[in-house]
């Protein structure tokens, strides 16, 4: 077990530089002149070339790549991370003030699909194509197929319109005041997780289909058990793997999907900082915080896969 | 259906392998009334697409300073903007770029990845062990941040746009054609392939390819919904395809510029998505129960990314 978790550790690792080995060759070799971002269209064509060497050389731009590519890696070692081209504050810094509200909606997402997901699979799977079964499986559908961004949107609008309410677009931590922390995470949380909600709902319903066919629930039931307790208790736990599968899986859509929802909603996160580097072409910002999504994206991964083994005994690496 | 049947013994004498398929496609209908509906309005908004420039009542590019941001009336039924443009016809433009983003994102990057699964599947060894790396260290972005990153990279543009949308396809159809790919080549026929002394190009490409069709077809329906989606979440956040080219991306962006943004500009374009996305998400689900079952939910989370361990 020891061992299967140093590999799975190391392979995690192994990708992770992979993946930044990616975001460098995408956002340096590709052509793009950062200046042009720094300096505005007219200051660029302004700029004397001595000028533009100084500049380079400031930014650390005009060192050999592979200089560049090992600097960063030194500054993620130690934490750096380097500054932003236009306002000057540290990469860190950014990361810290704003990656909190993110996170709480990332978490309080995955609650809400859990919430809403298990229940409805649940239902679903105990009477198949009865009339919950048909409910829940069409609105599935429909949370799968609508943009979260957009029923952000709906939502903003709606609240805007009918209670003239609008949450707070400054930073509110929790631990500043709770209150109004949750009505800026709240939105964004409850769309995302509806979306993933619909998938854990899918999931469960077919997964616990499979586990109730199975003969060691046939054996609860001739042995006169009750079926609430069959369902909970002997055919649900074996049926949630997969469910927690998808759930590491859905985190992309949760991690990409937040992106544009926190936009939407006008939350000051991390995702609505990453759309204004982009916008900016901040390339320092966008390496560290596409670096930093695909890093969690790969940890939980390698945390869902672990759970394997701690879940299902029969499992052993 | 019953158009279809009798078009089916109409052709009967024409041509004799299209009554099967005719035939096929009734049956298909039949089974799975969802798909049908969803193939239908998949149908009617590619339709809508082509035709735009007659169906749409007005030009989508131009403003018109006297009608500024009106609610929907008889004149515009979809209101106006704030520059004054008919929000009908920028919606039945953007079915043009979206569906036309879509559609060759996913060839290419589909086409790319399920050829490279092919490869893989088939060649197997050291080939294989570097490719299913790479595609893991694509699948280790979350979809939307990584097609950001490549369309701000090589710049905003249609093309941009279709080759970042592309490249985050490419290891969905490496890993699902790989996997029907490694189970072909243990078969018989292909074996007697090998044998008879046909080189690797030949035996993959003529034995090899076309067991893989069918779960081609099933995963570019499934992620033609995936693609417009984020099309549209890119339009949205301002690094899709610029304006003034009518995307419904772009107009949700340009709906919340305003302090009060109008909710027909909100309503209009997002229901086109969502009306678009279901109509293909329906006709996938449908085909893939149909074509492949092995495509179902639960087989596909094996590929998709996670459980990598104990599917390989």
């Amino acid at each position: 077990m020891r061992k299967y978790l140093a590999r799975r550790a190391l392979f995690g690792l192994g990708t992770l530089i992979g993946v930044s080995m990616i975001i460098f060759v995408v956002l340096r070799v590709l052509p793009g002149d950062p200046l042009v971002a720094i300096l505005g269209v007219e200051g660029h064509a302004r700029m004397q070339p001595a000028d533009r060497v100084r500049i380079m050389a400031d930014l650390g731009l005009s060192d050999p790549l592979p200089v560049q590519y090992l600097r960063w890696l030194r500054d993620i070692a130690t934490g750096q991370l380097g500054k932003s081209f236009f306002r000057g504050d540290t990469v860190r810094d950014l990361i810290l003030h704003r990656g909190p509200l993110s996170a709480e909606i990332a978490l309080l997402a995955l609650i809400v699909s859990w919430l809403v997901g298990l229940p409805a699979g649940i239902a679903s799977a105990v009477r198949p194509n009865g009339w919950l079964d048909t409910v829940a499986r069409v609105v599935s559908i429909f949370f799968i197929a609508v943009p979260g961004f957009w029923l952000g949107l709906l939502i903003v609008l709606a609240l805007l319109f009918w209670f003239g309410y609008k949450a707070p677009i400054i930073i509110v931590h929790v631990w500043e005041n709770p209150w109004q922390n949750l009505q800026q995470v709240i939105g964004p949380a409850i769309v995302l997780g509806l979306a993933q909600g619909a998938y854990i709902s899918r999931m469960s319903r077919s997964c616990l289909l499979e586990v109730i066919r199975e003969d060691y629930v046939r054996t609860a039931r001739a042995k006169g058990a009750d079926e609430r307790a069959i369902v909970l208790r002997h055919a649900l736990p074996n049926a949630l793997l997969p469910v927690i599968t998808i759930s590491g899986v859905l985190l992309g859509f949760v991690l990409g999907g937040s992106v544009a929802v926190e936009q939407a909603f006008g939350v000051p996160g991390l995702g609505r900082a990453l759309v204004t580097a982009i916008v900016e072409r901040d390339i320092i910002v966008v390496q560290n915080l596409v670096l930093l999504y695909a890093a969690i994206f790969v940890v939980v991964n390698v945390f869902v896969d672990l759970s394997y083994a701690w879940l299902d005994p029969r499992i052993r690496y | 259906m019953a158009g279809d049947s009798v078009a089916a013994v109409a052709d009967v004498s024409m041509a004799p392998s299209a009554p099967s398929v005719v035939r096929e496609m009734a049956r298909f209908a039949r089974r799975n009334p969802l798909a049908l509906v969803g193939g239908l309005v998949g149908l009617a908004i590619v339709l809508i697409a082509i035709f735009a420039p007659w169906i749409a009542p007005r030009d989508p590019l131009k403003a018109n300073f006297t009608r500024m941001n009106k609610p929907p009336d008889a004149q515009a039924f979809f209101g106006t903007d704030q520059v004054g443009r008919d929000t009908l016809s920028r919606v039945i433009y953007g079915a043009r770029t979206s569906l036309f983003v879509a559609f060759l994102a996913v060839l290419l990057g589909t086409t790319t990845g399920s050829l490279w699964g092919v490869a893989c599947g088939y060649l197997g060894g050291r080939f294989d062990l570097v490719s299913q790396r790479i595609m893991e260290v694509l699948q280790a972005f979350p979809d939307l941040i990584l097609a950001m990153a490549i369309s701000m990279a090589i710049g905003t543009g249609l093309p941009a746009v279709i080759v970042a949308i592309a490249i985050t396809r490419i290891p969905f159809g490496g890993r699902v054609i790989r996997s029907v790919a490694l189970t072909v080549r243990e078969m018989a026929y292909v074996e007697a392939g090998r044998a008879s002394g046909a080189s690797a190009l030949r035996i993959m490409s003529l034995h090899v390819l076309p067991q893989c069709v069918a779960p081609y077809l099933v995963l570019a329906t499934t992620h033609l919904g995936v693609a417009i989606v984020i099309e549209a979440a890119l339009g949205f956040l301002g690094v899709g395809v610029p304006p003034p080219t009518p995307t419904w991306g772009n107009m949700l962006a340009d709906a919340i510029t305003s302090l009060i943004p109008s909710w027909w500009l909100v309503l209009f374009p997002g229901l086109a998505i969502t009306i678009t996305v279901l109509a293909f998400n329906l006709l996938g689900d449908g085909i893939r129960d149909t074509l492949d079952p092995r495509l179902s939910p639960t087989v596909l989370r094996l590929v998709t990314g996670a459980g990598r361990s104990r599917a390989s």
